[in-house]
C-alpha cells in the first residue's frame, strides 16, 4: 500500500503555505478579461460592425444603427431571458412561438372581445406566466429535459395559433388592432419610436432589460441560486437552494419576455399574423451561445446574450443593405453559432478542470 | 472526556431496509474538539450511518441523541438546523461559480437599499477570505472558479463553509478516496484544523492509514455491526489496518498467497 499519509504538522503549527498557485497571485486585467464569458461576442460584434460599416455606405449611419439595433432588441429581449434560463440549465423552444401567442391573445382579447388594449396586455401577461409555469412544472415534476417537454409546448401553441385563429377569425391573421381603445398610449409604450432617426423604443426595452438581468445575475440572491442550480442543481439543493422554484421561475420569465416582444410586434404591426415567431426560438438560443451561454448551464452572461442578439441583428441588416439574398442570413447564423459552440468548449474546460 | 455529554451519540441505533439488516446495534459517541473516526469496507454500513446522523434516513431502533437529547431527525434540513453538516465528497461545489459564490451558495448575505435587498458582495468576499484563511489557504483571487482548485482545496472550501455557517458536527464522507497521496495529506490537514476550532468530526473512510494520524477515536463497522471502538492509544496502526481488513481473514489470504508464491507479501 503505497497511499499512506501523515500530517506533517502538529496542531498548532503556522498555517500550511498557501496552496493557491503562486502565478495566480496576481490577477491581471486580461485574466479577468478572459474570464468573462461574453469577451468573444464582444470582439465578433466589432468585426461584424466594422465589416459592413466599410462595405456598405448606410449601415454605419444613425439611420442603418436605427435599423439593426431594431432587428436586435425583438431578437435580444427574450434572447436574455433564455440566457437566464440556459445558465439555470434549461431550454424553452417554445418562446419563438410564445412571441405569435401572445400577441394573437391580445389580439383577440381586444378585437373580439372589444376589451382595452391594456387589460389585454395585462391577461396576455398572465397567459404567459402560465405557460411559463407550466413548462417548468412539468420539467421539474417529470424531470424530463426541457428541450423535449418545451419542444411539444411548441407545438401545441403553433396549433393552437393557427387553428384558433382560424376559427374565430376566418383568416391566418387578426387585424385592425389600432381601431381598439388604448392603442395609441400602449403603441407609444411598446411599439414608437424616438428621435429624429426613428429609433425603436424597444430598444430602450433591450437595454433596460439587459441591465436588469445583469444585476439580478451578479448582485441578487437569485442570480447566485441561477448559476447554482445549473452548475450541479444537486450541490445547490444540498446547501439549501429552492432548486424547483428557481427553474420554474426561469421558465415564466422566458414566456414573459417572449410575450413582451410578441406584445410590441403586434403593436407595431396592428396586426399578428397566426405564423409569427415560429423558428425564433432558436436565433434567441443562437444569441445566448454566442454570448457565452454554456448548453450544459451553470455560465454565461445577459450581456452575452444581448451583444449575441446585436451580431444577429447586424448580420441580418448589414446582409440585406449589401444586396445580397437574405437567405444567407441562416448561413451565417450556422457559422457564428459554431464558432461560438467551439470557443465556449474551451471556455469551459479551462475554467471546469484545469487542475483536477 | 468521557464524563463531557456528547455533540452527537447513538445508542444501539439500528436500521432495516425491508428484510436487510444495513445497521444494528450501533452506539458511538462525537465530542467537540475531537475526530472520531467510521471505518469500514464497502457494504458496512457507513453510508446508512451517516444518513441517520445527516437526517436522510430515520432510524428504526435505538436512540439518536443531540447534546443529550434524544431526537428524530425529519429531513436533511432539519439536522443542519441543529448544527450538524454534511460535506459529500463529488457533490459539495459547483465547479463553474467562484470561490465565493460557491461558500455563500444559498446562504448569501445580503444589504438593502430601499426596498431592494442585494448581495453584499465585498461582505461575502471578506469573510471568505477571512474564513478560508483560517483553514490555512490563502485565497488571492476571490472570483476564481472552483473548478480550478485542486480537489483538496475543494474539500476545504465545502469544510470552512459548514463551520462558518455554525456546524458544530462536521460529517465528512470519504473526502480522501478520490485523492492523490498529497491531496489526501492536505484533507487530513482541514481536518486536524477544523477540531483545533473545537468542531466534533466524524470522517468516515475506508482507508486505516487516513484515519490514522488525524482520528481521536476510531469506529470500525462491519457488516452493519460494530466490530469495535477504541481510543487514539489503545490501537496500533497495524491493528487498526488488520482490524479493518477483517483480522483473522487477512492472516489467512497473507499464508495462502505466502504458500502459493513461496516468498513473503508485500506489505
Amino acid at each position: 500500500m503505497s497511499n499512506q499519509v501523515t500530517v506533517a504538522e502538529p496542531p498548532g503549527a503556522p498555517p500550511p503555505t498557501s496552496v493557491v498557485d503562486d502565478r495566480l497571485a496576481q490577477v491581471s486585467f486580461v485574466t479577468k478579461l478572459l474570464r468573462r464569458p461574453e469577451l468573444g461576442a464582444a470582439l465578433a460584434a466589432l468585426v461584424v460592425f466594422l465589416f459592413f460599416a466599410l462595405t456598405t455606405d448606410q449601415f454605419g449611419t444613425l439611420d442603418g444603427a436605427a435599423n439593426w439595433t431594431d432587428v436586435a432588441s425583438t431578437l435580444g429581449i427574450p434572447a436574455v431571458a433564455v440566457a437566464l434560463l440556459m445558465i439555470g440549465g434549461e431550454f424553452d423552444l417554445s418562446a419563438g412561438v410564445m412571441t405569435g401567442s401572445a400577441g394573437l391573445v391580445m389580439g383577440l382579447l381586444a378585437t373580439e372581445l372589444d376589451m382595452n388594449i391594456w387589460f389585454a396586455i395585462v391577461l396576455t401577461f398572465v397567459f404567459a406566466a402560465a405557460i411559463g409555469f407550466i413548462n417548468g412544472m412539468m420539467v421539474v415534476k417529470t424531470k424530463l429535459p426541457s428541450f423535449i417537454v418545451t419542444l411539444a409546448t411548441f407545438f401545441i401553441l403553433q396549433g393552437v395559433n393557427l387553428g384558433v385563429t382560424k376559427e374565430i377569425t376566418g383568416s391566418v391573421r387578426v387585424a385592425g388592432l389600432s381601431e381598439v381603445s388604448g392603442y395609441e398610449t400602449a403603441f407609444d409604450i411598446f411599439g414608437g419610436s424616438f428621435s429624429t432617426y426613428d429609433f425603436r423604443i424597444t430598444v430602450i426595452w433591450w437595454i433596460a432589460i439587459t441591465i436588469l438581468a445583469t444585476w439580478v445575475l451578479a448582485r441578487t440572491r437569485v442570480g447566485n441560486w441561477i448559476f447554482g442550480v445549473g452548475g450541479d442543481a444537486t450541490a445547490a439543493r444540498n446547501v439549501g437552494v429552492p432548486v424547483p422554484r428557481v427553474k420554474i421561475g426561469l421558465f415564466m420569465t422566458t414566456s414573459i419576455a417572449a410575450a413582451l416582444v410578441g406584445i410590441m410586434i403586434a403593436l407595431r404591426l396592428a396586426s399578428v399574423q397566426a405564423s409569427q415567431g415560429v423558428g425564433e426560438e432558436f436565433q434567441y438560443i443562437i444569441a445566448a451561445v454566442v454570448g457565452g451561454c454554456l448548453l450544459t448551464g451553470g455560465y454565461g452572461s445577459a450581456i452575452g446574450a444581448a451583444i449575441g442578439a446585436l451580431i444577429i441583428g447586424m448580420a441580418f441588416i448589414g446582409i440585406s443593405f449589401s444586396g445580397w439574398d437574405t437567405d444567407w442570413r441562416f448561413l451565417f447564423l450556422g457559422v457564428i453559432l459554431l464558432l461560438a459552440v467551439l470557443v465556449n468548449n474551451l471556455v469551459r474546460r479551462s475554467a471546469e478542470g484545469a487542475r483536477k | 472526556m468521557n464524563d463531557k455529554v456528547p455533540l452527537l451519540e447513538t445508542r444501539e441505533v439500528s436500521k432495516y431496509f425491508g428484510n436487510v439488516i444495513a445497521l444494528k446495534d450501533v452506539s458511538v459517541s462525537v465530542f467537540d474538539g475531537q475526530v472520531t473516526c467510521v471505518l469500514g469496507d464497502n457494504g458496512a454500513g457507513k453510508s446508512t450511518f451517516i444518513k441517520i446522523l445527516s437526517g436522510v434516513h430515520v432510524h428504526d431502533e435505538g436512540e439518536l441523541l443531540v447534546e443529550g437529547e434524544p431526537t428524530h431527525f425529519r429531513s436533511p434540513r432539519d439536522a443542519r438546523d441543529r448544527g450538524i453538516a454534511t460535506v459529500y465528497q463529488d457533490l459539495a461545489t459547483v465547479p463553474l461559480m467562484s470561490i465565493w459564490r460557491n461558500f455563500f451558495l444559498g446562504s448569501e448575505p445580503t444589504k438593502s437599499f430601499g426596498p431592494v435587498n442585494m448581495v453584499d458582495v465585498k461582505l461575502a468576499q471578506r469573510i471568505m477570505h477571512d474564513e478560508m484563511g483560517k483553514m490555512g489557504i490563502d485565497v488571492r483571487d476571490p472570483d476564481q472558479p472552483v473548478g480550478t482548485l485542486s480537489g483538496g482545496e475543494r474539500q476545504a472550501v465545502a469544510i470552512s463553509r459548514a463551520i462558518y455557517f455554525g456546524a458544530k458536527v462536521l460529517i465528512l464522507d470519504e473526502p480522501t478516496s478520490a485523492l492523490g497521496v498529497k491531496q489526501s495529506g492536505i484533507v487530513l490537514r482541514y481536518i486536524a484544523q477544523a477540531r483545533e476550532r473545537g468542531v466534533g468530526v466524524i470522517f468516515i473512510t475506508h482507508n486505516p492509514h487516513h484515519a490514522y494520524p488525524v482520528g481521536d477515536r476510531f469506529v470500525i463497522l462491519n457488516r452493519g455491526k460494530l466490530l469495535g471502538k477504541w481510543e487514539r492509544g489503545e490501537i496500533s496502526r497495524d491493528e487498526l489496518v488488520k482490524m479493518m481488513a477483517g483480522g483473522a481473514e487477512l492472516d489467512q489470504l497473507t499464508h495462502e498467497l505466502e504458500q502459493a508464491i513461496e516468498r513473503p507479501a508485500a506489505g
